[in-house]
């Protein structure tokens, strides 16, 4: 036992195998990525930043329904409706977010029966202050029109499974 | 009573009960869109669908069956019906998905989403699926009046808005038209409705084809508080619901209440809502250089109490329509305590004494009595834009039982057929002097029923004996010869809220004061120096002189726009108020939201006036107050009861100091729709007042 231990030592067995183990590693492919200049896959179901999507007539799908501010377990969620001026049908007059009380968990998205909200694949939206993170009608109208092509990409791939 | 058995259980109900009647004494639940325990039985839903043995061997309508109409077993068993069996689920979700074929699936965007009959009935009872492939109906939405919102692909014909409308409401306005498929409710002439009580359908319409077009879209069911209120729109006293969301009112709803309202409400409880945030008091102003400026609270007091420090006894207070007892009581406790007796709550010129009985000012038959009533006469009041409510019981004993009704006053459209009798007191003496027919009527009736109006009693240009000789004469009238024992026929009609609970805390002129009108006269000619008014806007502004007017109440009108001070303060649906309804039904609100800004609670800010004049009044919060009025006033304290009047006392009055004059009675309200600050404010009784008067220029 002690005979061993001592050629061991002698022939430095450890730094030899952990030189190999490295080694190794260093000529592996590699598992990070170069963020933010690489990025991973992400998946069709993947839930991040919210965004209120449009018809392709340009038409906000959101009729108000309050369905996601009711089935919001954060009570992110706040919805204030009235009829449209124009054509006097049912619309949000204030659709907040408040991404700070937000958990993701996607049930606004499953509750609305028009997929108008949706949590698209964005997850670099890091503000430096928290005001910023209270989301607005406007802006998950704009984060829709941004992300349309993207999302609705998404949508599709995952339908077959719904 | 007659024997069935529901579901193997042995029940004993009268054998005029319909099946559904008999289900539900045995506890089985029985789904129904049409049926409706206040409405006639259509039976056209077929959603109620039971299985009975002892009748035919097909599903039966459990709403338009009755007990007696099935047979006994061979051997004399009760007749049996089922709720549960394999026939009745299929029947159940067979109607349900003929109902869905045409509906058209909305709830999404339909207001009645979350609180849909068809919605949870199609959850319980209906199937997941359609097997209808083919493009569904549609129908034009019409239009009917500013106050319900048609949406008429939602419609599955149940008909309980033509059946209120005809037989509730009294307006022969809606109807099924076409069959089939081209079944469609309408109004014939795409009008609106005339009818003073047609927010009722909203609540009636199972589906969400008729809503709340003021309250649509605004708000769902689930995310609103729901504080159980009362009305003071009118001397009723109905039960509403008062929905409320953050400190916003979004609606108010009916609550049911056999005693006043059954379920039903009247357009101006319901749709007020939105005049709770306009026109708002909601801080205290001074009126400085001519002009009204914002100021803090201690100054507003401080500017009050030195105006009271150098009036002495010369103050008075007017309360107004909407008062609740708490603050009367404070501001009579606070005027007492700079020696004043000039208090009054009722309109100028009121034959109503302070030294009267309190049956004499009260609806002694109460409201559900007048389903008692074998004959009713009608003096100085138009119940349908007085007290819609009642005007609605009145028409359902018409039409119950044919009771002769006869009117002295007004000649109006009052739902229902009427003995026109003439326009005053000539025809009011004529009568009680025992002449025409209808005196013939009243003398033979075991159970009549005189309402006074207020118009009757309120002359401001006569004086007010004219007032005490109505009153004299509708007494006389109500001690016919064949009354029946413990039966008392006067029925006073107020039309404001705060009335009788004004007059049972004696918030009348007392120990040397003078009544509404004399205050006002006295403070034109300057020997009055401060005029309260608590949320009085019904008088002559422009009488009151130089008079330091200060005006208590929660939105600027006609008093807001003459005071001096003004002291913002709280609505009905912001406070808990006692308010006692022309019965003489003690009842009490319940605060739904906070009243806006600085405004406060009326008896707090009585209570921090007194302070501010050096003279507390003894109680620091609602509790003590209240204490304090039910040691003086116990009726009070129990809530939800009537104090009969004395009816003997009353009978002291039945005669006349004089017989003959000229003095034709009205209506105390002229526009149903702006009676009150409130109504002013809302631009939906705006919409209202102005379609009504279109439509009575229409008509003429």
């Amino acid at each position: 036992m002690r005979a061993t231990q001592v050629i061991n030592t002698l022939l430095m067995k450890e730094f030899v195998s952990a030189f190999f183990l490295a080694m190794r590693y260093f000529f592996a492919p590699k598992p990070t990525v170069n963020y933010p200049f690489e990025k991973g896959a992400v998946s069709p179901r993947f839930r991040g930043e919210h965004a209120l999507r449009r018809y392709p007539n340009g038409e906000e799908r959101c009729i108000a329904c309050k369905l996601c501010e009711a089935i919001c377990p954060a009570q992110a969620i706040t919805i204030e409706a009235g009829p449209r001026q124009n054509d006097g049908t049912r619309r949000t007059v204030r659709y907040d977010i408040d991404m700070v009380k937000c958990i993701y968990c996607g049930f606004c998205q499953e509750a609305c029966p028009v997929d108008a909200i949706v949590e698209g694949p964005n997850f670099e939206f890091a503000t430096e202050t928290r005001e910023e993170l209270y989301f607005s009608k406007e802006k998950l109208l704009s984060n829709g029109d941004r992300w349309e092509r993207e999302i609705a990409a998404n949508l599709a791939a995952d339908a077959p499974y719904r | 009573m007659a024997q069935i058995k529901v579901d193997g259980q042995l029940v004993e109900v009268p054998d005029y009960y319909t099946l559904m009647q008999a289900a539900e004494a045995a506890g089985a639940e029985i789904p129904r869109f049409c049926y409706h325990e206040r409405l006639s039985v259509a039976g056209n839903c077929r959603m109620c669908l039971v299985e009975v043995k002892g009748g035919p061997p097909k599903p039966q309508a459990s709403c338009a069956m009755s007990v007696k109409d099935l047979r006994p077993g061979p051997n004399g068993e009760p007749p049996e019906m089922f709720t549960n069996t394999p026939m009745v689920k299929k029947a159940r979700e067979g109607v349900m998905e003929f109902l869905l074929v045409n509906h058209p699936l909305d709830c999404p965007i339909c207001d009645q989403g979350g609180e849909c009959d068809l919605q949870d009935q199609a959850m319980a009872y209906g199937v997941d699926k359609s097997r209808f492939f083919e493009n569904k109906r549609a129908v034009e939405d019409k239009y009917i009046g500013p106050l319900v919102k048609t949406s008429m692909n939602r419609c599955i014909h149940c008909t309980r808005c033509v059946r209120f409308t005809t037989e509730v409401a009294g307006i022969s306005e809606m109807g099924l038209l076409g069959r089939g498929e081209d079944a469609e409710i309408t109004t014939y002439l795409e009008k609106a409705l005339s009818s003073e009580m047609q927010g009722n359908v909203i609540d009636l319409c199972p589906v969400g084809a008729l809503t709340s077009k003021p309250y649509a879209f605004n708000a769902r069911p689930w995310e609103l508080n729901k504080t159980e209120s009362i009305d003071v729109m009118d001397a009723v006293g109905s039960a509403i619901r008062v929905d409320s969301r953050g400190r916003e009112v979004m609606r108010i709803m009916p609550r049911v209440n056999e005693a006043i309202n059954e379920e039903w409400i009247s357009d101006k409880t319901r749709f007020i809502w939105d005049g709770l945030k306009n026109q708002r008091l909601d801080r205290p102003y001074v009126r400085k250089g001519g002009k009204l400026q914002a100021a803090t609270w201690d100054e507003a007091l401080a500017a009050v109490a030195s105006r009271i420090k150098k009036a002495g006894n010369k103050v008075g207070a007017i309360a107004g329509d909407l008062a609740a007892v708490e603050e009367m009581y404070a501001l009579k406790g606070l005027l007492a305590s700079v020696g004043s007796g000039m208090t009054d709550v009722r309109p100028a010129m009121s034959g109503i004494d302070p030294s009267m009985p309190r049956s004499a000012y009260l609806f002694n038959p109460t409201i559900a009595g007048i389903e008692d009533a074998d004959a009713i006469l009608i003096i100085g009041a138009n119940p349908r834009r007085e007290a819609a409510i009642i005007n609605a019981r009145i028409r359902k004993t018409w039409r119950a039982k044919n009771v002769p009704v006869a009117v002295i006053g007004e000649r109006a459209d009052l739902t229902y057929n009427y003995d026109y009798l003439g326009e005053g007191f000539e025809s009011l003496a004529d009568l009680a002097a025992g002449n025409g027919s209808f005196a013939e009527i009243l003398s033979k009736a075991e159970r009549p029923l005189i309402i006074v109006g207020e118009a009757a009693v309120s002359h401001a240009a006569l004086g007010k004996q004219v007032g005490r000789d109505v009153i004299a004469l509708a007494a006389k009238l109500a001690n016919g010869a064949n009354v029946a024992d413990g039966w008392n026929g006067f029925a006073m009609l107020h039309n404001a809220a705060s009335r009788v609970g004004g007059l049972d805390i004696g918030f009348v002129p007392h120990d040397g004061g003078v009544c509404s009108a004399d205050q006002i006269a006295l403070a034109g000619k300057g020997e009055l120096d401060v005029l309260f008014l608590l949320g009085a806007d019904e008088y002559d502004m422009t009488a009151m002189g130089k008079a330091f007017v200060v005006y208590i109440g929660s939105h600027g009108d006609n008093g807001a726009h003459r005071a001096d001070v003004i002291l913002p303060a709280a609505t009905y649906t912001e406070k808990s108020g006692t308010y006692v309804n022309t019965e003489g039904r003690v009842q009490q609100t319940a605060r739904a939201v906070f009243p806006p800004g600085d405004a406060k609670e009326d008896w707090a800010i009585i209570r921090a006036l007194s302070g501010a004049i050096g003279q507390p009044l003894p109680y620091n919060s609602l509790g003590q107050l209240r204490s304090a009025l039910y040691a003086e006033f116990p009726h009070l304290a129990r809530v939800d009861e009537v104090e009969p009047g004395d009816s003997a006392a009353l009978s002291t009055y039945a005669s006349a100091a004089v017989m003959t004059r000229s003095a034709p009675f009205g209506s105390a309200v002229a526009d149903f729709y702006l009676s009150n600050p409130i109504a002013r404010a809302s631009a939906v009784m705006g919409e209202c007042a102005a379609l009504a008067a279109g439509l009575r220029q229409a008509a003429e």
